[in-house]
């Protein structure tokens, strides 16, 4: 990386009254420095107003998603090396969300879609009961297996163009946990998941550009989840299960 | 019709379309080898029950493909919704499928000229 002392960035501010305008800050340039880092800095050294949401710090809690110079990131995780242009960058909140203040987008919508996916477990037996065997090289276990370790960060909602587009759309992170559910040998209520994937804003609204795995932090593959899902929608279809 | 239902639609008059698109341009490359007439084309296709048939399952699949096509493009980039979306789309569809199905009937419709 090329020696530099400072770091010009510009950051959204305000709050879901009228639109954000951005505040110019130069934060001092650090080795291995993470683009949380450089929102820290300004919040502990010249603004202490400034909100922003993290918690871990290490890319397991999904809190500190971030537009970083237009793109969705996982900020803790993200180095100011890879994505400065020219010595600078900006930082917004994230897409498609509502703002709350400054870098906080208010993550509602998002979870509240989640519970509209039916992407919640359904129980298919009581604690009084003993706990099934699960094969980990069963073939559905292994789509489950390949979808559960999402963070909630919502970037891939950030990106995606289709929920930009259509509001009802559920997203890629609800979506891909439906899908996991349905292949859960211990989740009762696939019929539910099917249906509720099925409706509007469902899994067929998906036009499979693909921002959603091109942008997942944790190199999951959304897009190819929701492809799982309409494959199994139509074949209920032809069965005649659908609603 | 729910969303689903409209998923099948699209998806199916998509399948229906594929051999239809093959086939009606395999004919046409093979047609123009030695020039091109319309009293050729005419002599082909009038009063022939398959070629009414084929292109009036064309002309049925395309019906349907584009406006639901067109319906999806309607709601996410002019922001249509509800009713106004469906009777636009319909009014597309019922578009395509009368000019379609009057330029089938004035190739297939009568005798050899």
């Amino acid at each position: 990386m090329p020696e530099i002392s400072s770091i010009s960035v510009k950051v959204a501010r305000g709050g879901p009254e009228g639109a954000q305008r951005m505040q110019q800050f130069t934060v001092p340039a650090y080795e291995s420095q993470t683009v949380l880092d450089v929102v820290t800095w300004i919040q502990q050294n010249t603004d202490p107003t400034l909100t922003y949401r993290f918690a871990c710090r290490v890319g397991m809690c999904g809190s500190c998603a971030m537009m970083v110079n237009g793109v969705p990131r996982w900020t803790c995780r993200t180095h100011v090396d890879k994505v400065l242009k020219n010595g600078a960058m900006e930082i917004a909140p994230l897409r498609n969300l509502p703002v709350i203040k400054d870098l906080v987008a208010d993550m509602d919508p998002f979870f509240d879609k989640w519970v509209a996916a039916e992407a919640k477990h359904h129980p298919s037996r009581t604690r009084d009961d003993p706990i099934p065997a699960i094969d980990p090289d069963a073939p559905e276990r292994l789509v489950a297996s390949a979808g559960i370790e999402c963070i909630n960060c919502s970037v891939c909602y950030a990106a995606c163009d289709t929920v930009a587009g259509n509001p009802d759309y559920l997203g890629p992170a609800a979506l891909q946990r439906a899908w996991t559910l349905v292949n859960d040998a211990k989740d009762s209520a696939r019929d539910a998941i099917l249906d509720a994937v099925s409706g509007k804003g469902g899994c067929h609204s998906c036009h499979s550009m693909g921002s959603c795995t091109a942008y997942c932090p944790n190199e999951l593959d959304p897009m190819s989840a929701i492809a799982g899902l309409k494959r199994e929608t139509a074949k209920r279809y032809f069965r005649g299960r659908a609603k | 019709m729910n969303e689903m239902h409209l998923y099948m639609a699209q998806r199916l008059s998509a399948l229906v379309m594929a051999p239809f698109v093959l086939v009606h341009l395999g004919t046409m490359i093979y047609a123009i080898q030695g020039g091109l007439t319309a009293a050729e084309i005419l002599g082909r296709t009038q009063g022939s029950v398959f070629w009414f048939l084929f292109y009036g399952m064309f002309v049925v699949a395309v019906s349907i493909h584009a406006a639901l096509g067109l319906r999806v493009i309607l709601s996410e980039w002019a922001g249509l919704r509800g009713a106004v979306l469906s009777g636009v789309s319909l009014a597309i569809g019922l578009g395509l499928f009368a000019m379609g199905a009057r330029a089938v009937w004035a190739v297939t419709a009568g005798g050899a000229p």
